[in-house]
């Protein structure tokens, strides 16, 4: 089943394009693995997944659903896509387990023990049950994001929107997100992920989207476009990074 | 020293149920006030350039004008229409409301816009709505923070309910002026009409920092 299809996509910010024409399809199950140089639109990109950039031109469709017609509700479609941030923007004024249980309990109208009792359930998953009393304040970064999935996970997302979701780590609480999301991958969720880490995307993509100058320059299975890649432009991030 | 303390035991029954007036008009205009300035930062945030506009003339307005020609302008101006007809207390309480809504829109607008553009982001990307955004996660944080220039603006607006004494509001001031000019003791009367307004301010800013405290930002 199709979970993402983006055709023609075009995002600019006044007179700056930052997406020119991409064009993708993103499959059920499927961990899709965004690379780039930086300021080439593979943020933006992603943001326009769940429209937290309004999109310029061209179609983004979710489980079929045109996220770009204002017919349909984006908040509605919100609900089935997760999404991780960088700066991981928990809610600072609320505890761990409100974090992740705001959303169910307002949007899904959960009670507050079934709220809960799913709610530790992710936590656990993350590894961190025996903070759910804590303030994000109180936490380390690596603490911070891995409590950031669990609070999309919460809303049992279809699909999960990660933006460079370890870049803001001090390196060794990288670990520690990466495993949450091989983890996550491994269940079966769709998931798109921004990322500097190629080591992640080699291991758990199961495609690689190369994109420079506002477009796809080149996607590819992790071992071929890493192996061998086909564009100049291609060759020369990766020699860069590699 | 005696009399000075027999002028103050004659006065102060009269001077306390004058405080009870100014703090009848300040609680009832600074909620008010802060509607209106909630309503107006929301106006003035919202997509809509009209509501924006809306809200922009209104603080302007305020902010442009002196507060004793706003108390004219609602009491004699306003009463003057036919289809208006407002008491003097009334008058009061409305111009203090409207003058602090003026100002309070723009301690919510800074704080509001304080608040990092992430957690609108974190919040809409779970499928919360603007307004669940606003009223679960935005507000919450930003009235945490802008509590201390919060404080400051009902300072100010405790103080300005003074000048409803000259449309004749019997409040404190306005107690303190008829104890004046009935005992011939000036001095002895405002020196203590001064000391009652710096114990209720005080009493105010302490409240306002045990609340803070309370409240600290996380």
């Amino acid at each position: 089943m199709t979970m993402i299809r983006v055709e023609n996509l075009k995002k600019s910010f006044g007179d700056l394009e930052v997406i020119k024409d991409m064009s993708t399809v993103v499959e059920e199950k499927e961990v899709i693995c965004v690379i780039g140089p930086s300021g080439s639109g593979k943020s933006t990109f992603l943001r326009c997944l769940n429209r937290l950039e309004e999109i310029t031109d061209g179609h983004v469709y979710i489980e079929g659903v045109d996220i770009t017609d204002p017919k349909n509700n984006i908040n509605k479609i919100r609900q089935d896509v997760g999404m991780v941030f960088q700066q991981f923007n928990l809610f600072p004024h609320k505890t761990v387990m409100q974090n992740v249980t705001l959303a169910p309990m307002k949007l899904k109208n959960m009670d507050k023990a079934a709220a809960e009792k799913k709610a530790y359930e992710l936590l656990d998953k993350v590894g961190l049950r025996e903070k759910a009393k804590a303030y994000p304040g109180e936490l380390s970064g690596g603490q911070k994001q891995r409590v950031a999935i669990a609070r999309a996970l919460a809303m049992d997302p279809k699909i999960m929107l990660f933006d460079e979701p370890t870049s803001a780590l001090d390196p060794e609480m990288v670990g520690d997100v990466l495993d949450v999301m091989k983890e996550l991958a491994r269940e079966g969720m769709t998931m798109v992920v921004v990322t500097h880490e190629m080591g992640f995307a080699a291991e758990m993509g199961d495609r690689v989207l190369f994109i420079d100058g506002g477009y796809i320059v080149e996607e590819n299975v992790p071992k071929e476009l890493f192996g061998n890649p086909q564009h100049e432009r291609t060759k020369a991030f990766l020699s860069k990074v590699l | 020293m005696d009399a000075w303390i027999n002028t103050w035991g004659n006065a102060l029954p009269y001077l306390l149920e004058g405080l009870q007036v100014t703090l009848y008009i300040f609680f009832i205009a600074i909620i008010i006030g802060f509607l209106i300035g909630l309503l107006m930062a929301l106006l003035r945030l919202s997509p809509f350039k009209i509501l924006n506009w809306i809200a922009k003339i209104f603080v302007d307005a305020i902010r442009g004008t002196p507060f004793i020609v706003q108390l004219f302008f609602i009491y004699f101006g306003l009463n003057s229409l036919d289809f208006i007809s407002m008491d003097n207390t009334t008058a009061g309480i409305v111009t203090v409301a409207i003058n602090a809504g003026a100002y309070f829109s723009e301690i919510i607008r800074a704080g509001i816009q304080s608040i990092d553009k992430g957690q609108t982001e974190a919040a809409r990307s779970l499928g919360l709505n603007s307004t669940q955004n606003m009223r679960h996660i935005i507000l919450p944080q930003a009235f945490r923070r802008m509590l201390p220039t919060f404080t400051n603006q009902a300072i100010i607006s405790l103080k300005d309910t003074s000048l409803l004494s000259v449309i004749g509001v019997a409040d404190l001031t306005q107690e303190g002026r008829i104890q004046a000019s009935a005992t011939f003791q000036a001095f002895e009367i405002y020196l203590l009409l001064g000391v009652i307004y710096f114990i209720v301010i005080y009493l105010l800013s302490m409240l306002a920092s045990f609340v803070e405290r309370k409240f600290v930002l996380r």
